[in-house]
């Protein structure tokens, strides 16, 4: 299990400076390195600290090296916009877009997981057609027109739910998450349900086919020659063996989520780092894409392993051939 | 007498099919005493396992029970409400399958498996249900118990999960377990084992056992009865000495003379003419007139099951002597 | 003796007697059509031309559906705030769409797929070079990636096809690669080499049909998957140019006046997205019911 492990995050850290030499590349050869990092109306003693901590004189691979220095210490350059440093201000907005994210995954699979584990359990009943008919729904409606809908019915003709923002937040280990004030909770309605669609429709395919292809399996008939109650065969022969793949994709879907809230956190307004990264490609922002650029890299990367280690965790043949092996 | 454990009158199974229905169990009746072993024998397809099934309730649709009566300890299996048959799997019968890989739940561990099945059916605490599970493991033989709850399946070799399952098969005590093939993924020597100890513990605890197998030698070993099948009927049943060596049908004696062992060496193996009809394509009558060598036109119709020197036989013109 | 194979026995007749034996898929099926022909002919059946600045006129601006313009011209779904009719400018923007996601889909499957033909079959160092490329590209969300490249690269309608083509290619690798090394093992293939054929010919002529069917379906899902992510795209700004609007820049257009509830300039563009992503996954969906040796019945 440890050498696994350790063979994971060697390659995780292998692939992490790839994409930092990707990274560099495309930002510093695509353009002027001194127009991406300084803003035109930059002063001389800004200018000079750009010059110096970048080594934008030297060439490229030292210019390469104080990248790779820099970006360990946070420093990504500074804002133009908003003249802090461009690393500060992701980080500031991370937690509404992991707030959104973790809330949308949430939902998709409270409501996923029962849907599709019932259209699996009875795949010839109506109900179950009629779930798997509307799951079609969820993966063909383009997500931001959805999100406009959504404004329009529930905003802007019934009033029920704010436009967008946040709303008011609370304190959590020093934190502000919206989720603990009612108003908070308002806000985020709209932009989860919006953002989970795509992942409902896909948890409940998901279940219903490992459900399907569960049941089939021989250790279910031992479990009812056993006299075992359909209750626990399905809920614990059953599930547990279909939740090792779904948990699976779960986890790699958040990452699919977090990149799916651009569009969400720009229809709603929401200020998290994707409505960061639009408006800073609108205003080219150069220093705070490639401090979003970077993160979302280092993001990605812990995820994917994350994902790896998650699994060799879940499948006891998995887990305890790696100790032997 | 006592009462048999199992008594089966005249079961029919069907399984509907776009080509037909296909009698998969077609008029079956034997009977199974405490304490006894009865050798289900016939080629894949004859409907010994579907016997089985039929017999645990546990036939799914497209297929269906439709006609007999499946007599445990004198309650009609077939009338008891699907709540009830489930409190009687696992407890009073129980069945362990052929592939020991398939059976167990691979992501579940040994213990959770066998204790839930004692708590199914036994109002005892966990502790106690882990005692007997330990106890069980014990009596099949599989040394250093209480590492091996701790387990999960595929750390087991095929021999000892095929323990497993009989030992779960043991726990409530059941009045009858039904083998379907369990020890023909299993190595030869494995094998010898394991029907060593199913014949010690139904002598021990008065288990009656169906052993479902078309490994005649098996049969000769173990049981103290045989039930021959082909297309869905019982066309032989008495007792292992009477039906190996003395066969009265012509297909049990096909069989019994097909085997390797029984040829001399250097002449060309025995084998029946012809192959095993599809369920859904059955000859009128005897369905093994085609390939009968004693069939005449009596047999167009299907003959009745008689008793025969001392045997029950489905044959109108049962075979006299042994060549 | 031999049955007589008729006219009807062919695998290309089964195969369309599975796919039209659903209901829903042949709903599908019409709809698509009817779809593409709209979309092909929608300069001729077009109302108006909604990008000829000479027969627009400002005064018609922001007219509800149904409302008719000055000089007679029924607005069935209505207009945006420049005075284009909406059914007529969905037309053009479906043209677009539909155009943009076939063609970085084909482009995609061609590239992904000789890709993954090589790195099956020549395995090796090819394989291992191929395929972690590929592995990296896919631990990234397809949108993340084309609205990067997006905005190094700007707008344009080849850079969003070179955006799409690249997030896409790495699937069709990974599964046409998958694929052949199954095949690859398989006695034809072994027999082919043994006849002195050379390895483009065996990659192309006898390991890639036997690759196609997972392809073919995956191919169909990522055009509506294709055609969504532009239209996401267009939505956000980076995609397409305002001189060729896709149905996604529509629905951006038509945001601001949701609030003053003129809905119909984001709606009905919406709506027709809908439906042609709708109709592109229920075919797709029977596509791969039927392709799909596991489920066949024999």
């Amino acid at each position: 299990m440890l050498v696994f492990t350790l063979r994971r995050c060697v390659q995780s850290i292998a692939v992490l400076l790839l994409m930092s030499l990707l990274v560099f590349v495309s930002v510093y050869a695509i353009g002027n390195p001194i127009d991406i990092l300084i803003s035109a109306d930059a002063d001389q003693i800004e200018r000079a600290r750009v010059i110096a901590a970048f080594g934008l004189d030297q060439p490229l691979w030292v210019q390469y090296f104080y990248f790779i220095k820099n970006a360990l210490a946070g420093d990504m350059g500074r804002s133009f916009v908003y003249a802090t440093p461009a690393m500060g201000l992701i980080l500031e907005r991370l937690p509404a877009t992991l707030e959104l994210a973790v809330s949308a995954m949430l939902i998709a699979v409270v409501i996923g997981l029962p849907l599709g584990l019932w259209a699996g359990l009875r795949p010839q009943s109506m109900t179950s057609k009629t779930i798997m008919t509307v799951s079609i729904f969820g993966f063909s409606l383009p997500t931001f027109w959805v999100g406009l809908m959504l404004i329009m019915v529930f905003a802007v003709q019934l009033g029920w739910l704010p436009t967008g923002g946040r709303g008011q937040t609370a304190l959590l280990f020093g934190v502000p998450f919206g989720f603990l004030t009612w108003d908070g909770l308002k806000h985020l309605m709209m932009p989860a349900f919006n953002l989970s669609l795509f992942n409902i429709a896909l948890i409940i395919r998901l279940t219903r086919a490992g459900t399907q292809e569960a049941l089939l399996q021989d250790y279910i008939k031992f479990a009812r020659a056993k006299g075992l109650r359909n209750r626990r065969i399905v809920g614990v022969h059953v599930l547990k063996n279909i939740l090792i793949p779904i948990v699976t994709v779960v986890a790699l879907q958040f990452g699919s989520i977090i990149a799916f809230s651009i569009v969400t956190e720009s229809i709603f307004a929401w200020p998290g780092v994707g409505k960061l990264l639009i408006d800073s490609i609108r205003v080219l922002d150069r220093p705070v894409i490639v401090a979003f650029l970077s993160l979302i890299v280092v993001i990605f990367i812990g995820l994917n392993l994350c994902v790896d280690l998650l699994y060799s965790l879940l499948d006891p043949r998995v887990r305890l051939s790696e100790a032997k092996g | 007498m006592t009462m048999p454990t199992l008594q089966v009158e005249n079961l029919q199974t069907h399984f509907k099919s776009r080509g037909g229905i296909a009698r998969a169990v077609d008029d079956v009746s034997f009977s199974v005493a405490p304490g006894q072993v009865m050798g289900l024998v016939g080629e894949s397809g004859s409907g010994k396992s579907m016997t089985g099934y039929s017999i645990m309730g546990l036939i799914d649709a497209p297929g269906r029970v439709v006609g007999g009566r499946i007599l445990l300890n004198g309650q009609d299996l077939r009338t008891v409400s699907a709540e009830q048959m489930r409190s009687l799997r696992g407890n009073r019968i129980a069945m362990i399958f052929q592939d020991p890989m398939m059976t167990l739940n691979p992501v579940l561990r040994i213990d959770t498996q066998m204790v839930e099945t004692v708590l199914a059916h036994q109002s005892i605490g966990k502790q106690a249900a882990l005692t007997l599970a330990r106890d069980a493991l014990v009596r099949v033989g599989i040394a250093a118990p209480d590492e091996r709850l701790h387990a999960y399946p595929h750390q087991f070799s095929g021999g000892m999960r095929q323990r497993v399952a009989i030992a779960i098969a043991l726990l409530n005590r059941p009045d009858l377990i039904i083998c379907d093939e369990p020890t023909t993924a299993l190595d030869v020597t494995i094998q010898g084992q394991i029907l060593f100890e199913m014949q010690k513990l139904c002598r021990e605890t008065g288990t009656a056992l169906i052993w479902i197998t078309h490994d005649l030698s098996v049969v000769a070993g173990l049981a103290d009865t045989v039930s021959v099948m082909y297309a869905g009927r019982i066309v032989e049943s008495g007792t292992v000495a009477q039906v190996l060596s003395q066969p009265r049908h012509p297909y049990t004696h096909g069989l019994i003379a097909s085997a390797p062992s029984r040829n001399p060496r250097g002449s060309p193996l025995r084998q029946i003419p012809g192959s095993t009809p599809s369920l859904l394509k059955l000859p009128s009558g005897c369905a093994f007139r085609d390939r009968c060598s004693y069939a005449t036109e009596v047999c167009t119709d299907t003959p009745p099951t008689r008793t025969v020197d001392g045997r029950a036989l489905r044959c109108f013109h049962p075979i006299e002597a042994m060549p | 003796m031999f049955k007589k194979i008729t006219a009807a026995d062919t695998p290309f007749s089964r195969f369309l007697q599975a796919f039209f034996g659903s209901k829903l898929a042949t709903f599908g099926f019409v709809l698509l059509v009817l779809i593409l022909l709209a979309a092909v002919l929608a300069p001729f059946i077009a109302p108006q031309n909604p990008y000829d600045l000479e027969h627009l006129d400002i005064m018609d601006s922001n007219l509800e559906p149904g409302k008719k313009s000055l000089d007679g011209l029924a607005y069935l779904l209505g207009t945006d705030d420049q005075g284009r009719d909406m059914l007529s400018a969905i037309l053009y923007g479906l043209r677009i769409s539909v155009m943009v996601g076939a063609t970085s889909t084909v482009i995609a499957l061609g590239i992904g797929l000789s890709l993954g033909l090589l790195a099956g079959y020549a395995g090796g160092r090819i394989e291992a070079l191929i395929m972690r490329v590929a592995d990296i590209q896919l631990a990234f969300p397809p949108i993340l990636v084309a609205l990067i490249l997006l905005a190094l690269t700007g707008r344009g309608v080849d850079k969003i096809i070179i955006a799409l083509v690249t997030v896409q290619w790495a699937y069709y690798a990974r599964t046409t690669r998958s694929t052949a090394l199954v095949e690859r093992k398989k006695e034809y293939i072994e027999a082919a080499r043994l006849l002195g054929l050379s390895p483009l010919r065996i990659m192309f002529r006898h390991l890639l049909p036997n690759c196609l069917p997972p392809l073919i379906v995956i191919a169909a899902l990522q055009v509506a998957s294709a055609i969504s992510l532009e239209a996401t795209l267009s939505f956000l700004g980076l995609g397409l140019p305002v001189t060729e609007p896709s149905l996604g820049l529509l629905i951006s257009n038509g945001f601001q006046y949701l609030m003053s509830g003129k809905y119909w300039i984001s709606f009905f563009p919406g709506v027709a997205l809908l439906v042609t992503v709708i109709a592109i996954n229920l075919v797709a969906d029977q596509l791969r019911d039927v392709l799909n040796p596991r489920l066949q019945v024999q």
